[in-house]
């Protein structure tokens, strides 16, 4: 599926409510191509992948039809509807191949660079694998490394240094998310039929496969012992398909007759008996306010023979062939538990199903060991948990006061202000231990004036008694903000709420946005570099300074560069950073100043 | 919270108490101090159970110059692990206030299969085995042989239990199943001898209906209970059946082929004995002489299952002359076997009553009455003096002779009914004989008489005047209590017409409609795309369930279920219900969802609680009647018609609405917990049918949910769960509480209006 070329068809559609033109999708690696049933119609298409960008598709089980939706770079898309949500499967996942492949093309260029610039590194293939894979998933944080280490102001182990977490982060979970298996049951398989002759078809993939092992482990034993020494794979699953359509026509004798001529066979069609002892095992630690295995044990009424036999309650089997009757009931509940159990295998990489076999087996093993290594200490630990999950269950909870610790209630009387102070929050803790002054500083002034109104309205409703805030302070922060309240309402008339930011161009914004990272970053290497010990470290601070002094100077031309109506603001948002940024290069050149003074006195050891 | 009721002082475990609770606790005192018997009707999600055990036992606190005891029947093994989980959080409270005055000896009891610690009795399969193979290390004479010869197997646990001897007490507490195996464990005694011996000094015991109402087992659990005790029955709608089962007995060919070969086995034990140990069958043969046909005091690992026929009509005179001997005995039950074999090669369903039957087996077989009704006791003693331990291997031919006894015994209230095969299957032949008892009364009198206060409590009692006619008792006390409700937590609607406005029903007629399976399957596909957690649905039977999940799983309507829910069924194999249900509740916890097919009628209906998030919605699909063809229904149904004058029709709705209330009930467990019913049928519309429904569920149902399609239940149940995530106030609202603090309660005493809230 992953080379060559996929034909479906499809119709093409502009837009989503257009009827659309019936015809054939032909996607290969280049290009995509789509030819109408028409051939007079005009509605040809053959787009290139390159100038592909993205693509959406409608999810299975929505009520609406099997949608794929391509999108070009220009901003156009073409829609295309398929006949069946199979057909829309095949074609989204070769569409999404391409697109991945073209996107690591793309910008394995950029990070080329960034490979050739670590002359005084040595590092895996795996690391540098992970820092591309970061960079290419982070445009911010790409932006940043092109301008600091592609401007030579930062190393690239500096750079990185910095980052150790998400390195490390990243590297402890390489595959996100486990993806469970689907609720849906795909293990049953089922025939397909071409009508014309008696032949059915069965199709399996992996993913069946999987399925198929981890919900009948006898399969799977059977698969382990047999395949390749016995019978080929292909063999093996004729043989289960066959076993699986006798189980379908419910035909219990000819199954059983099946069965005994071949003993193969005959391990599809029995009951399975790991099964069995598993189910042993596990009805030990059920919960006993279920176990409804006791009560059958407690049953003095069924003895055999007592109690009313037919009175059209009790069910009738009539088989002797018991054997072989495995119901769609026991295969749904097998289903459900083995969903609930979770996936312990991947199979993306597994196109093989052998390798998909034993590392099925593998997970099974080291699971048997685990439980049975915990076993003993498990044992106390059950029945207390048994205990406090039926205190739990059989408590009436509004009878006795909340188990909770009391809460506070959540009282958001504006979504706006509840968002905007978890941002700050956010920030907080994300924020260096650079200095004061940048935090204070950077206090919006939204913020500002909800602590302040808040406060207001508390010391409305108690008094004075204990106020949180010095009142000079407040009384500061106060005029501060009725002073850039008023002029901003000025401006803008009658909402004062809305960011500054937003009334701003875009590109100035994203001016502005883009000089605060790189200050944040530039101020975090400079801190952390002190105190100067090393001619290293002396190095990399003129360097930074140097790299702050430029944008400085950068945003000094922004503010000039802006109209006169826009300055004021901008020039608000900009003071924090200058200040941040004076303080940084006061500090340099007071400890400069100092380092000459001293350096005429004697000299100790490792300063330089 | 501590309160006084007239003059006794109730510990209840929690702060708070309904007002329902608080009355039910009312009732429940005057019954006590009528001493009488009562019948309580309180909803299911109300508290039933703890404010029944809380007020028992502060009676028992009040009065210790006579103690009560309390014999607590539950319907299942699990039940009984959760009352007993009650009870011990009531009982800490109790010592908590009261110090040691409050101590008590509360224990659960179940067979061997669930109390044995012994790893290789338990290795056994099932009950019967378990039993025998405790039976093989424990029996007096197997004892008896191991002090000679230590090759004989003993079991360590009983040794020790025996060699403790009147040391081997359990100390004060209240002891669940799995508290007694573990005591037995630490202290290397057998948990089952060791609680059958506690038994007579406990003041609360706990245990299944049939340790009272089954002459078989109640004969050797409960034969030394005082008068004075308190007998409850919980959950006890369907008690009336159950007291029918514990009287019927079938034979089919299984059995007698059975029968024979223990009978050959007896033969050749006899033959051995003769040669060996001959004075031992002589000496049996004149303890029979002298009368002694009825155990006397046999060392507890010998006791057995009793005579299956009531205490009271069992006969106190010798064993008849003719089947003294071993020999002569043995031959009596060939020619038993040999005529029952006989009658069931019939070719038509045959009725008869016992009178006429009995008469039969004495023209045909030459056996008359009073040799039936001594077979039991008879058998019981030469197995004994067989030293026979594999009991389990005798089952067969002990059904026999509890048949020949409970047929010797008893002239009315039973028929004997022959069927060729089974009328669902007419092209398989199974004869089958059935001695099936049609009077609920017979089995539950000598409870009613023996005790002084026997209470019966369920959530679904209605209509509350049929159970004393069918239980043939006069209660000093009969309610039927209301729910009080902080906010409409439950949203019972009945579901008439499918998503193309067609009637849905499970009808004879209809049953097989593939319109009704695809509506009732779009039904649940809705359903599970909006309510969260957990959905039960419920099928009138096994048959129809699979017939219809087949149905769904071609139409790919299963799948479309699937892809919002796990689904998880009942079957009729226990293990894989439980454990399947036990899959059910952790998907429901780590919330994926799921749903489960459960049968009614079935044992998942009968016991386990889908309360929360286990259970927000029931659906029940169709009505569940009794298979109506059945001809011991339709013998019940005369029986009734003759002597209670209850009307077929009557009784046949009424027992399936019990059911499908019974049903749906499971979803509630609190006051703060909340859930939505669906009787997914069109007879639900009709009035002679609802209103059989209990009033608590009446109640709630709103004259506008009563002809729905599953468009509008959709929307109904979309508005209903927003309605229901909303906070509220758990004290309720203006008006009536809903929920009573101690203040509340002494205020109210005070001012008089407790009263006024009663009624």
């Amino acid at each position: 599926m992953s080379s060559g070329h996929v034909t479906k068809r499809a119709k093409y559609k502009t837009s989503i409510k257009d009827p659309g033109t019936p015809g054939a999708l032909r996607l290969n690696e280049q290009k995509l191509m789509f030819m109408p049933d028409n051939r007079n119609s005009t509605t040809k298409l053959s787009v290139e992948f390159k100038s592909i960008q993205g693509h959406k598709y409608t999810k299975e089980g929505s009520n609406k039809p099997p949608l794929i939706n391509l999108s070009n770079t220009q901003g156009g898309s073409y829609i295309f509807e398929f006949d069946s949500y199979s057909d829309l499967h095949v074609c989204r996942d070769f569409v999404s191949k391409i697109l991945e492949k073209k996107s690591r093309d793309t910008s394995s260029v950029a990070s080329e660079k960034a490979a050739v610039t670590l002359p005084d590194e040595q590092l895996s293939a795996a690391e540098m694998h992970l820092r591309i894979k970061l960079l290419q998933e982070d445009s911010e944080l790409q932006n940043l490394h092109q301008q600091f280490v592609g401007g030579n102001i930062l190393t690239e182990a500096e750079f990185w240094a910095a980052r150790k977490k998400l390195l490390d982060r990243d590297s402890s979970r390489k595959s996100n998310q486990r993806v469970g298996f689907k609720s849906v049951m795909i293990s049953e398989i089922r025939p397909l039929t071409d009508g014309r002759t008696n032949k059915v078809t069965f199709s399996l993939t992996p993913e069946i496969i999987l399925q198929i092992f981890a919900e009948k482990p006898s399969v799977h034993r059977a698969f382990l012992n047999l395949v390749p020494n016995k019978m080929t794979e292909m063999e093996f699953w004729t043989k289960y398909c066959r076993a699986e359509y006798l189980n379908r026509t419910k035909n219990v004798h000819a199954a059983a007759a099946e069965a005994a001529e071949d003993e193969e066979l005959a391990l599809f069609l029995k009951e399975d008996d790991i099964l069995a002892t598993e189910v042993r095992k596990k009805i030990r630690r059920v919960d006993p306010t279920l176990d409804m295995e006791a009560d059958e044990g407690d049953d003095y009424m069924h003895l055999p023979d007592h109690g009313i036999f037919r009175d059209g309650s009790k069910e009738l089997n009539e088989s002797q062939h018991e054997l072989y009757r495995r119901t769609l009931l026991q295969d749904l509940n097998r289903h459900a538990a083995v969903v609930l159990e979770g996936r312990t295998v991947d199979v993306e990489m597994e196109d093989n199903t052998r390798a998909v076999a034993e590392a099925l087996a593998r997970s099974k093993q080291g699971n048997c060991g685990l439980k049975f290594s915990c076993k003993e200490g498990a044992d106390g630990n059950e029945s207390e948990e048994r205990l406090d999950r039926m205190a739990r269950a059989t408590a009436l909870e509004d009878l006795q006061p909340p188990h909770s610790l009391p809460l506070a209630p959540l009282s958001i009387k504006d979504a706006r202000d509840y968002f905007d102070s978890q941002q700050v929050n956010a920030l907080e803790t994300s924020r260096d231990p650079s200095g004061k002054m940048e935090s204070l500083g950077s206090l919006s002034t939204q913020e500002a004036y909800a602590s302040v109104r808040d406060a207001i309205s508390q010391i409305k409703a108690m008094g004075v008694s204990d106020p949180i805030i010095n009142p000079e302070v407040a009384l500061k922060v106060f005029n501060g903000l009725t002073h850039s309240i008023s002029s901003i309402k000025y401006n803008h008339g009658k909402n004062p709420r809305e960011s500054v930011l937003d009334r701003l161009p875009t590109a100035t914004k994203e001016k502005l946005l883009q000089h605060w990272t790189c200050i944040q970053e530039l101020l975090k290497h400079f801190w952390s570099s002190y105190p100067i010990t090393t001619p290293y470290l002396y190095a990399k601070v003129t360097r930074l300074k140097d790299a702050m002094s430029n944008i400085y100077r950068q945003l000094e031309e922004m503010k000039a560069s802006l109209k006169s109506d826009l300055r004021h603001q901008v020039s608000l948002l900009v003071r924090p950073m200058q200040q941040a940024l004076d303080a940084a290069i006061q500090h340099h050149d007071a400890d400069l100043q100092k380092r000459s003074a001293k350096s005429g006195g004697e000299r100790p050891n490792g300063y330089v | 919270m501590i309160f006084k009721l007239e003059d006794v002082t109730v510990y209840f475990p929690y702060d708070n108490i309904y007002p329902e609770q608080y009355s039910y606790m009312v009732e429940l005192k005057r019954a006590l101090d009528a001493k009488g018997h009562c019948l309580l009707e309180m909803p299911t999600g109300t508290g039933k159970t703890i404010a029944l055990l809380s007020l028992i036992t502060s009676y028992a606190l009040s009065k210790p110059q006579n103690s009560v005891k309390l014999i607590y029947c539950t319907r299942t093994v699990h039940e009984m692990e959760k009352t007993l989980a009650e009870l011990k959080s009531l009982h800490n409270y109790q010592a908590l206030h009261l110090g040691p005055a409050a101590k008590i000896l509360a224990i659960g009891l179940s067979s061997r299969k669930n109390l044995c610690v012994n790893s290789r009795v338990l290795a056994a399969e099932n009950r019967d085995s378990v039993d025998a193979a405790c039976r093989k290390r424990t029996a007096s004479w197997v004892r008896a042989l191991a002090a000679e010869n230590p090759n004989v197997e003993t079991c360590d646990f009983f040794e020790n239990y025996e060699k403790a001897a009147s040391e081997a007490l359990l100390p004060p507490g209240v002891y669940t199943l799995q508290d007694l195996r573990a005591f037995g464990k630490q202290k290397g005694w057998c948990p089952y001898f060791l609680a059958r011996h506690m038994v007579q000094f406990a003041n609360v015991i706990v245990y299944s209906y049939q340790y009272l109402l089954d002459p078989k087992v109640a004969g050797i659990i409960s034969k030394e209970m005082q008068k004075e005790s308190v007998v409850v029955f919980d959950e006890a709608h369907n008690i009336d059946n159950v007291c029918i089962e514990a009287l019927s007995v079938s034979v089919r060919r299984q059995t007698l082929e059975g029968a024979t070969r223990n009978l050959n086995r007896i033969n050749q034990e006899i033959e051995r004995f003769k040669t060996t140990d001959a004075g031992r069958l002589r000496a049996e043969y004149t303890r029979l002489v002298e009368g002694l046909a009825q155990r006397g005091n046999l060392p507890i690992t010998d006791a057995w299952l009793s005579n299956p026929a009531l205490p009271d009509d069992i006969l106190k005179e010798a064993v008849p002359g003719n089947i003294r001997r071993a020999e002569h005995f043995v031959h009596v039950l060939h020619r038993l076997v040999l005529y029952l074999r006989g009658r069931l090669e019939t070719e038509n369903v045959e009725k008869e009553g016992p009178v006429n039957f009995v008469a039969s087996i004495n023209a045909h077989a030459g056996i008359d009455q009073k040799t039936l009704k001594f077979c039991y006791d008879r058998l019981h003693s030469l197995m004994l003096t067989l030293e026979i331990t594999d009991t389990d291997e005798f089952l067969h031919i002990q059904t026999i002779c509890d048949f020949a006894t409970l047929v010797g015994t008893y002239t009315r209230g039973f028929s004997i009914i022959i069927e060729p095969f089974d009328e669902r299957m007419p092209h398989i032949p199974d004869p089958v004989l059935q001695l099936s008892c049609h009077d609920a009364s017979l089995a539950i009198k000598p409870v009613f008489d023996r005790f002084q206060s026997v209470v019966i409590t369920s959530g679904t009692l209605s209509p509350i005047d049929l159970y004393p006619r069918l239980l043939n008792f006069h209660p000093v006390v009969s309610r039927s209590f209301k729910m009080s409700l902080t906010r409409d937590c439950i949203c019972p609607m009945v579901l008439t017409r499918g998503s193309d406005q067609l009637p849905v029903s499970t009808k004879f007629d209809m049953r097989s409609d593939p319109g009704v399976a695809r509506n009732y399957g779009k039904l649940l596909v809705e359903m599970v795309s909006i309510v969260p957690d957990g959905i039960v649905c419920f099928f009138v039977s096994y048959s129809y369930m699979d017939e219809i999940i087949a149905t769904w799983n071609d139409s790919g309507i299963l799948k479309e279920i699937m892809q919002h829910k796990l689904v998880f069924i009942e079957t009729q194999d226990v293990v894989e219900t439980t454990l399947a249900l036990d899959n059910y509740r952790r998907a429901c916890d780590c919330g994926r969802g799921a749903v489960f097919f459960s049968v009614a009628r079935g044992k998942v209906a009968e016991g386990i609680d889908f309360d929360r998030h286990y259970g927000r919605l029931v659906i029940m699909f169709g009505i569940p009647f009794q298979y109506t063809l059945s001809k011991i229904l339709l013998a019940r149904l005369e029986y009734l018609r003759d002597t209670f004058q209850i009307k077929e029709g009557d009784f046949l709705t009424f027992d399936a609405l019990r059911q499908a209330a019974q049903c749906v009930g499971r979803v509630i467990r609190s006051k703060a917990d909340y859930g939505m019913m669906i009787f997914a049928d069109k007879r639900y519309s009709r009035h002679d049918k609802r209103s059989k429904l209990p009033g608590w569920i009446l109640s709630h149902l709103r004259d506008a949910h009563l002809n729905l399609s599953t468009d509008m239940a959709l929307h109904i149940a979309r508005e209903f769960l927003r309605k229901m995530a909303q906070p509220y106030d758990k004290l309720g609202s203006s008006g009536r509480k809903t929920l009573l603090s101690q203040e509340d309660l002494e205020k109210m005493s005070n001012d008089g209006s407790i009263n006024e809230m009663l009624y």
